[in-house]
Parts: C-alpha cells; structure tokens; sequence
C-alpha cells in the first residue's frame, strides 16, 4: 500500500528513532536487542508484514488503544512497521472501495497476511446480528482467516466473546477460536488489550515467522505468563496488609492495595503491571486507583461481579512463610558430650568413694551405738 | 519425749567454720549471686534456656521438684521413726529434718528466681482469686506451710544452743519457745507428715494436664502416687548418705546398724516403686513404647536401670551390710528418682518439634550455687548447733573423701 | 511393740479409706458446657489467601513490634512462630498436593487448661467466655504455657518485668463496640467474629453448601470440649498443624482428682487426725517403755 520506508528521506523519521522503536517492541516480546537488529533489517528490506483487521461486535477500543501509543506513535506505526492494508476506522475508503481494497489485500498476500480479529462474532440466527457488506461476520472470518498466515485475536472480544458475551449473551457471541475450530489463533486478551504485546507477536511473525510460545488460552507467555499481582505498584501494601477499603478513603488515597475493593489482579495473567498503557507511566487500571477487572481472564472480566474478591493463585508454596510443621530443632552435640562427660565423672567418683568406704568402713567401731540402742525400744 | 531431748545425745560438731572448702562452697555462691543479679536486671531469658515449648528448665525440675524430693529425708524417717514407731532411727532425725529444711528454703528460693513476676506475690495472701483448681497453688502452699513446720521441727536444737547463750534476747526467746514446743512439737511432726505426703503427689499431679506432651511412658493417673513412693526411697537414700559423708566428715562413729536396716525399707519402697511402674505400663497398654528405639525408651531404660540395680544390690544382706554399696546404692537411688522427676518433666515432655532445651551455663550455676548454699549452711549449722549424736570418733580412719574431711 | 505398729497402720488404713470414699462417693464433675453468649472466631483455611492483614492488624490494635526475623534471613515482619510479640500468625501448610494457609491464635477454649492451672486467676474467663489475662495477678510461674495444648500462652523471656502474651480477642475493642482487629481487616471474610453457637451454624452451613471444599467436620466444635475458635479446611486438620485432642477437656481429669483428694478438705483433715492419734500413742508406748526399763 505505501513504499517501503527510507531512512535517508528527510520526512521520515530518523533511523535512530527507528532503532528505538524497534528496541521497544522487541523488548515486549522479550526477544532482546538481536531481534531488534532483525526487525531493522526485515522493516529496512520492507518485509513489513501486512495486516487485514476486521472488527465485529466491538467498541474499537483496541483500535483507539493501538492509536494511542506514542512510541511507537500511530504514524509510525502503520507507515513503518506493518502494513496495515485494511482497517475499517483508519480507512479513508468506504463502501465498495472498501470491500475491493480487502479483496485485493487477501489476493496480494494471500497465505501470508495477517489476520487480526476485533470484536466477538456472533452465532444466534444464523450470526443476523452483525453484518458487513452483506455477510455475516461467521462468513467474512471464514473467508479472510482462513486464507491468512496467522490469526491474532486482539483483545478479550475476540478471543472469547467479552463483553457481548456478558450473561444472557443476546446475540451468541463467540470468541474466534470457536468459528476457526482447527486454526491456530492467537489470542491477545485485553480490555482493551495492550498495543505492545499485539505488536511484538505481529513483529515476531513478520520476522521470523513464527508465533510466540503461547499457554493454554493460546495467550502470548511472554505478555501473560505472569499475574499482575506479581509486580503490582500496591504489592507492597498487601503484603503489609494495608487495604483501600472504599473509593475514596484514607486508603485508597494513600494508594493501599485495591484487593478489598474486588482487585482480581492475583489471579488475572496480564503484564499490565509491567507494561503500562500508551507509555505514560500509572496509565493502567491499578494506577489510577481502580481495581483490575480481571480483563485477560475468560472466566472472570463480565462474568464476576466486580467487587468480589478472589482466591490467591499460586502455582506452588511460597517460602516466606513460616511452615505448620516446623523443622526439628536439635540439642548441640557439645551439650550433650559435655553433660554426658560431667555425668560419667560424678558416676565414676560415687563408685570409686563406695569402693573406698567398703575396703576401710568396717573396721570402724560405733562406739555409741550399743548405748544408743539400749535407750530405745527394741523391736 | 519432750523438745529438749528430742535427740538427748546430739553435740555441735565445733571446730572452725571458714575452712578451704566452705570458702570455695562461697565462691560458688557468690558467682551464683552475680547471675541472680544480672536475671533480676535482664529477665529470666538473659541466664536462662527456658523458652515457650519449654517454660520450665532445671530450676523447676531439679531444684525445686527433685530437690524437695531430695529433701525427703525428714519425711521419710519421720514417718519411720513417729508413725510406724521405729524408735532406732531417732538420731538419723535431726541431721535429717535439718537437711529437708535447707532444701526446701532453697527450693522456695529457686521458686522465687524463677517467677517473672514475683513482686505480685506478696499479693497472694491476700487477695481473694485462689483459684482452688490449681494443683500448683496446692504444691505452693503446702511447700511454703513445710518449710515453716521443718524449721519448727527443727528448732529445738537452735534453742538447745540459745539456752546457754550469753546474749539475753537469744536466753529469753530460747526460754520463751521451749514450754510451747514442748506441748504444740508432735503435732508439727504429724504436720510434718501430712504436708509431704500432699505436696509430693501433686508435685506428681502437676504434669498431668499435659495429655498432649507428655510422653505416654510417663503420663500416668498413677504420677501421683509415683512421686509420693519415689520421694520416700529418696529420703532414704539421702539419710544413708548424708549419714555416711558426715560420720567420715566429723570423724564420727558410723551409724552403720541403723543404715542397715534402713537400707532393708528401701529394697521394699523400691520393689514396690519399679512393681507399679510396670504394671501400669502394661494394664495401660504402653509397655510397647519401652522397646522402642528412641530417646524415650533410652531414658525409660536409664531411669529403671537406677531403680532396680540399688534393690538388687541390697537384697543380699551380706552386701547390705556393707558401707560401700549402701552408699553407691543410696547414690543410685537419688539419681534415680532425679532421673525420674527430669523425665516427667523434661525428657518425656515434648511440646512440639521446634522447640528444645538444655540448660545453660549460668543457669546451671545458679543450681550449683544454691546446692552451694545448702552443703554451707548444713557444715555451719552442725558446727555450732547440735544435731549430730554421737562423740567423734577419737582415731579418724583412712578412707573416703579424706581430702574433703581434710578441706573442712 | 507390734501392737503400735497394726495400730498406726490401722489408722493410716481409716484415713486412706476415708479419702478413697471421698472421692469416689461424689459423681464426676460434669463437663463444662460453652456460655451461651460465648463469642469466638470462625476461620475457613479455604478462604484465607495469606495476605497477613490480620497479623498486622492485630499489631496495630495490640501496640506489638514487628518482629524483623524470619525463616530466610531478615525481613521486615516475618515472625516464625507466635512469640512475646506475636499473638496471630499465619502460617503454610502443605501436603504436597496442595498448600494453603493457617492462622494460629489463642482457641479460647470452652474449659481452658490455662485457666484451670493459673494460681491466682491472671488467666481468666471473661465475658462471652474469652480467656482473659491480669498482669497484676500473674507472678509467671508459666504453668500456663505447660498446661496449654496449642502452645498458645507466651511469656516475655526477654523482660525483668515479664508478662505472659496471648490474644484476648480484643476485648477492649468488643468493648467499644468493635469487632476483633484480625476480622475487621481480613479481606476475605476468612475469619469472622460471632457468638459461637451461630459461628458453629455457619460453619455447617458452608460445609453442607459446599461438601466437596471442605472436610465434614468443624474442629473446635468438640475438640479438647470445645473452642470458640472454629476452623474449617479442605484438608485433615493434622494438616494444618492442628493437634487430635479427644473431646475431652484438658482440665477435666486434673480438676477432678483434686477435688475427689480435696473435696471440702476432708480428706487431709481426717489423714492429719489418724496420724497425730497414732504419734501421740506411740510417743505414750515410747515412754511407758522407758519408765520400765531400769
């Protein structure tokens, strides 16, 4: 859709800002400064990788999300580092123009695109409650995934249902995985999700053409392989029992730990905590004050109430805290050599004076005792 | 058998009391004086092992609960000599009582040093929160009633020594007391019996709360009774030896006759003693736990061995007569029944794996050091005040602790 | 001679006899039962995520100090067991296939054994039954710590004016209308402060709501004769370092010896008689004896 970038051109951005750019995106994938070089390279050739997002039932959240990231900025962004060949908000075209760029996308890297997915696809009446150019979105997903290299499903909509999957689900709302039984799709969980990690699995799979290791909710490990809990900003106060109580109290103004308040950050798989939003350091839910809604999790975000408060996970014993069964504790050796030795002596020196008084005691008269005798009675 | 010839023959021993040995007894008890002071400034866990698994150390188990049983001699031979009316032993009875009232001061000393919190106990007799449920305000009662009933037992050989005095006071209190001990003496003496009798099974009884910690080799309804027969043969023993260190001590004549027979009563408390101890086991079902290898069983073992060897050893009574192995079984038999009171209530006690003790050095000095301060006091005291019978003996023989003879 | 001999053992014989009757005659004390409006804690180790709120919290409303030790060097509050400083815990419990977590604080039990011991009543059963402690009574003799089956009493090793350490449940904040500082912190309603007869109801409740999550049997409820401190758990209570103690209160068995031995002092009184009549017959033998001996 647009030439490949030239770094000696003076409107575009400087190549160090480039090298930046793609220093920070490898860092989120947690792939280091060897993969930036190949981003460079990859991005320098122009082997930027196309992109065909469709969007279905969603608040474009993810979309404003990834627009709102400075580094890199949106420009840069989808000028740069993919080619972002069919995007529904972002397109000037409308209508059938629309449609014939996705056609012509699908045809021009078919087999190769990426396939990003926004939105819960929605199955009752036949998926009637969504429809785009006169199909479904069962049948639009079908067709563009299905010809795709890779399958990403941003944020918690797509990957599985989210919101318009809330109870009662009016529409069968669906994540994509349950429309492509079979096919590989990543799912980048988030309300809305974070850019980085959409971005650093797009740059993997542009780059080496792979996906990353992924667990099993197919999240990326490298974004979701720990809880938010783990590195949250308030730890500190729940592990000194320091709770915000209500919104609003001396201890939420104090940035206690929001636990109380429904947080489900211990059990919510997000680097959140990390990785904050838009680079602006606090710009995450906890940050500002309110408690996580468990936004990555399937089984939590829309389907526990907010302020009810979950079970700690952990995947095995902590060990800072004292055991129920304590270890053993010993009486030193010295002690007891020490009272055995003392003992022995008084044993040895009670036998020795017995000895004595056996070979010496009866030659010694009592000269008293006969007269003693006399004086009491006699038995 | 009026106070003043309670024992008609007894003489201070005389001769001078700052000797070798009665100064190094006071180094010891001077040392001991030092920790007493630096517990009083420091809390008991500055000198002490004592923890939270193990509230009481050796100041409960040996100095108090072992050293009152120690001091059973006075009990012991009382109730030989008034209740069973044994008439032979009177001149074992005021060495006896002496040391019983040394020992219990003492106990009641290391009682003291051992409360955290005894300022509150001048409050004891007056407020009115008894709580008539604790076994241990029993023992403290009664062990506080049988120290003053020894020493009243006692005091007629102090006012022996004060009649003839030069000072008028010590003349008119001596003369004061003697009409009033000569009518109220015997039933003191029967005091002197009951109080033991009660304090030494509830001595027993104390560690039966313990149904978790205590270990079943131990934790018997019979601890009472244990500890009332155990603390009879240990007042014996204590006789025979005292008896024994002090003929070779004072160059006196050997009361060995009477030794005889008594160490003949003390084959039979202690067959009786080791007799309950297994039957319980057995009709308890817990024999299993003697022969299983482990420390218990080990001090279960240690502790019999100390019981049955010094029975075995006077049942013959060719060897009975002999000095020698009364006194090593004498000695046996105050192990024994130390052995067995440390195992109620050290060894066989375990409040859970994470704790553990073993005395510490300034703990066990502050035992030393009031153990110190009996054997000095006992030298002082049949020095100048009559309580030994006999005249000395005018050829001094070879033999036992010459050393010690010759350091006092 | 043998005639004082049978006489003094026939009287020890009476006097054993008597006190042996004495004991026997009267019926066993009977088993306390828990005061009606006895208050305790309910905690359900199933809940409890070890947050340690409740340690600190009860720090705070007790004005105890960190404790900075711990298994693993220094930290800043990690006691390892209760202490002179510590009067809840929470602890890790672990059966290999699954862990979780245990607070440990006084149980108050229904018949404590610390207070069945205690000399002068420092160790008390206050109001709503909580076991309740008196400086000015104790004179740490810590035949409380002795007594204790859940090695709850802690005495102040460290002080020359020590005193002994145990919850109280925060009586003093009961009486301002709180509740306990450990169940008004605790996050997750692991633990909670009630009357113990609806304690217990709730406990069999949750167990009847939820039979796979919980072991069916509430400890505390009958253990060494009741506790108003109420556990649950999904695994045995051995477990969670909780000892098997029979229904049977600790200080039953002492309390009844010392009062069949003690019983309105009768006992001692008739033992003290016999032997004083056998004393003063033999000291009467004794002399009659001497007078006919030239």
């Amino acid at each position: 859709m647009l030439a490949p970038v030239s770094f000696d051109s003076p409107a575009s951005q400087s190549r160090r800002d480039f090298v930046r750019l793609c220093t920070l995106a490898a860092a989120a994938v947690g792939l280091g400064p060897l993969a930036a070089e190949r981003f460079l390279e990859a991005a320098a050739r122009g082997a930027k990788p196309s992109v065909i997002w469709l969007q279905f039932q969603e608040c474009t959240g993810c979309t404003e999300s990834l627009l709102r990231t400075t580094h890199p900025a949106v420009d840069d962004l989808i000028l740069d580092l993919i080619s972002l060949d069919y995007h529904e908000t972002l397109f000037a075209a409308a209508g059938h123009q629309a449609e014939a760029a996705l056609k012509q996308a699908m045809k021009a890297n078919a087999g190769k695109y990426v396939c990003v997915v926004e939105g819960a696809i929605p199955t009752k009446e036949n998926g009637i409650y969504c429809m785009i150019g006169g199909r479904t979105a069962i049948e639009i997903i079908n067709d563009v995934a299905g010809q795709a290299g890779a399958v990403i499903a941003i944020g918690s909509c797509a990957s599985w249902g989210g919101v318009p999957s809330a109870d009662p689900n009016p529409t069968g709302a669906v994540g994509a995985h349950e429309i492509l039984k079979g096919k590989t799709v990543v799912n980048i969980p988030g309300c809305p999700a974070n850019p980085y990690n959409f971005l650093g699995t797009v740059l993997q799979y542009a780059t080496f053409g792979t996906l990353p290791a992924l667990d099993a909710q197919n999240r990326p490990k490298f974004a979701y392989g720990q809880t938010v809990h783990e590195h949250c900003s308030r730890r500190a106060h729940f592990d000194a029992g320091r709770f915000a109580e209500k919104y609003g109290d001396e201890g939420h103004r104090n940035g206690y730990c929001l636990y109380k308040l429904g947080c489900k950050g211990p059990v919510t798989h997000a680097s959140c905590s990390v990785q904050h939003f838009s680079e602006v350091v606090g710009a995450w839910p906890i940050g500002i004050g309110h408690p996580c809604v468990g936004c990555t999790e399937q089984k939590i975000a829309f389907r526990v109430p907010m302020h009810t408060t979950v079970e700690i996970e952990r995947p095995a014993p902590p060990d800072t805290y004292p055991a129920v069964q304590p270890p053993e504790s010993h009486i030193s050796p010295l002690a007891t050599g020490v009272a055995g030795a003392v003992l022995g002596a008084l044993a040895g020196a009670g036998y020795v004076a017995s000895r004595k008084l056996s070979t010496t005691d009866d030659l010694i008269p009592t000269p008293s005792a006969g007269a003693k005798d006399d004086r009491h009675v006699d038995q | 058998m009026r106070a003043a010839e309670l024992n008609g023959d007894a003489r201070p021993v005389g001769g001078p009391i700052f000797t070798a040995g009665f100064n190094a007894l006071l180094a010891i008890v001077g040392a001991c004086g030092l920790v007493i002071v630096w517990r009083l400034f420091r809390g008991l866990g500055a000198v002490s092992a004592m923890n939270d698994g193990y509230p009481w150390g050796i100041w409960i188990a040996y100095d108090v609960v072992s050293g009152t049983a120690l001091a059973c001699g006075g009990y012991a031979v009382a109730l030989l000599c008034y209740v069973l009316n044994k008439g032979q032993y009177h001149s074992l009875v005021r060495p006896a009582v002496l040391t019983s009232a040394l020992g219990y001061s003492l106990a009641g000393f290391a009682v003291l040093l051992d409360l955290g919190r005894y300022w509150n106990i001048w409050k004891a007799p007056f407020l009115l929160n008894w709580n008539r449920n604790s076994i241990l305000l029993e023992v403290a009662l009664c062990i506080s009633a049988y120290t003053v009933v020894l020493w009243i037992e006692i005091s007629p050989a102090f006012i022996e020594r004060w009649r003839d005095s030069t000072s008028p006071l010590l003349r008119g209190i001596a003369e004061r007391l003697t009409p009033f001990l000569n009518r109220t003496l015997l039933w003191f003496m029967a005091l002197g019996i009951l109080l033991p009798t009660m304090h030494h099974s509830s001595l027993g009884a104390l560690m039966l709360i313990g149904v978790s910690k205590l270990h079943q080799l131990w934790f018997t309804p019979l601890l009472p009774l244990m500890f009332v027969v155990s603390c009879i043969a240990m007042g014996y023993a204590v006789v025979v030896f005292e008896a024994t260190v002090s003929a070779r001590l004072f160059k006196r004549p050997h009361e060995h006759k009477m030794l005889t027979s008594l160490s003949g009563v003390m084959v039979g408390v202690l067959t009786t003693l080791v007799g309950m101890r297994l039957v319980d086991l057995i009709s308890r079902q817990r024999i299993g736990l003697a022969f299983t290898p482990d420390r218990y069983a080990l001090f279960f073992w240690l502790e019999m061995a100390a019981f049955i060897t010094p029975a075995i050893l006077l049942a013959p009574k060719d060897w009975r007569r002999d000095p020698g192995i009364q006194f090593l079984s004498a000695l046996m038999m105050m192990v024994a029944g130390t052995l067995y009171r440390f195992d109620v209530f050290l060894v066989g006690f375990n409040p859970g794996p994470q704790f553990s003790y073993f005395p510490s050095a300034f703990e066990t000095l502050v035992t030393l050091g009031l153990i110190a301060v009996e054997v000095a006091a006992y030298l002082a005291i049949v020095k100048r005040f009559p309580i030994l019978s006999g005249a000395p003996v005018a050829a001094g023989p070879p033999g036992l602790v010459s050393g010690l003879r010759a350091a006092s | 001679m043998s005639i004082s001999r049978r006489t003094a053992l026939k009287g020890l014989l009476t006097a054993g006899a008597v006190a042996a009757t004495g004991g026997t005659a009267r019926a066993a004390l009977p088993p306390k039962r828990p005061d009606p409006e006895a208050v305790g804690l309910l905690y359900d180790s199933t809940q409890c995520i070890g947050c340690r709120a409740c340690v600190t919290a009860c720090r705070d409303a007790n004005g105890l100090a960190p404790q900075p030790t711990s298994l693993r060097g220094a930290a800043y509050d990690a006691p390892t067991d209760l202490n002179a400083h510590t009067k809840t815990i929470i602890k890790l419990w672990n059966t290999g296939d699954a862990h979780g977590y245990v607070k440990t604080q006084c149980m108050h039990c229904v018949d404590p054994a610390c207070v069945s011991v205690c000399m002068f009543s420092a160790l008390h059963k206050t109001a709503g039954g909580i076991v309740a402690y008196d400086k000015d009574a104790c004179i740490g003799c810590r035949y409380c710590q002795v007594a204790c089956p859940f090695d709850v009493p802690k005495f102040e090793w460290a002080s020359a004016t020590p005193k002994i350490v145990k919850c109280e449940l925060c009586r003093d904040r009961l009486a301002e209308g709180k509740e306990p500082a450990c169940t008004a912190v605790c996050p997750r309603k692991a633990v909670i402060f009630g009357k113990r007869s609806d304690l217990l109801r709730e406990a069999h409740h949750r167990i009847a709501a939820s039979p796979d999550r919980y072991v069916p049997t509430v400890y505390g409820e009958h253990e060494a004769g009741g506790t108003q401190v109420l556990y649950l758990s999904s695994v045995s209570f051995a477990a969670l370092g909780l000892p098997a103690l029979g229904d049977q209160a600790i200080p039953y068995f002492t309390e009844n010896l010392q009062h069949a031995i003690y019983q309105g002092f009768i006992a001692p009184v008739v033992l003290y008689g016999a032997l004083a009549v056998v004393m003063f017959r033999n000291r009467k033998l004794t002399e009659e004896s001497q007078e006919g001996q030239p």
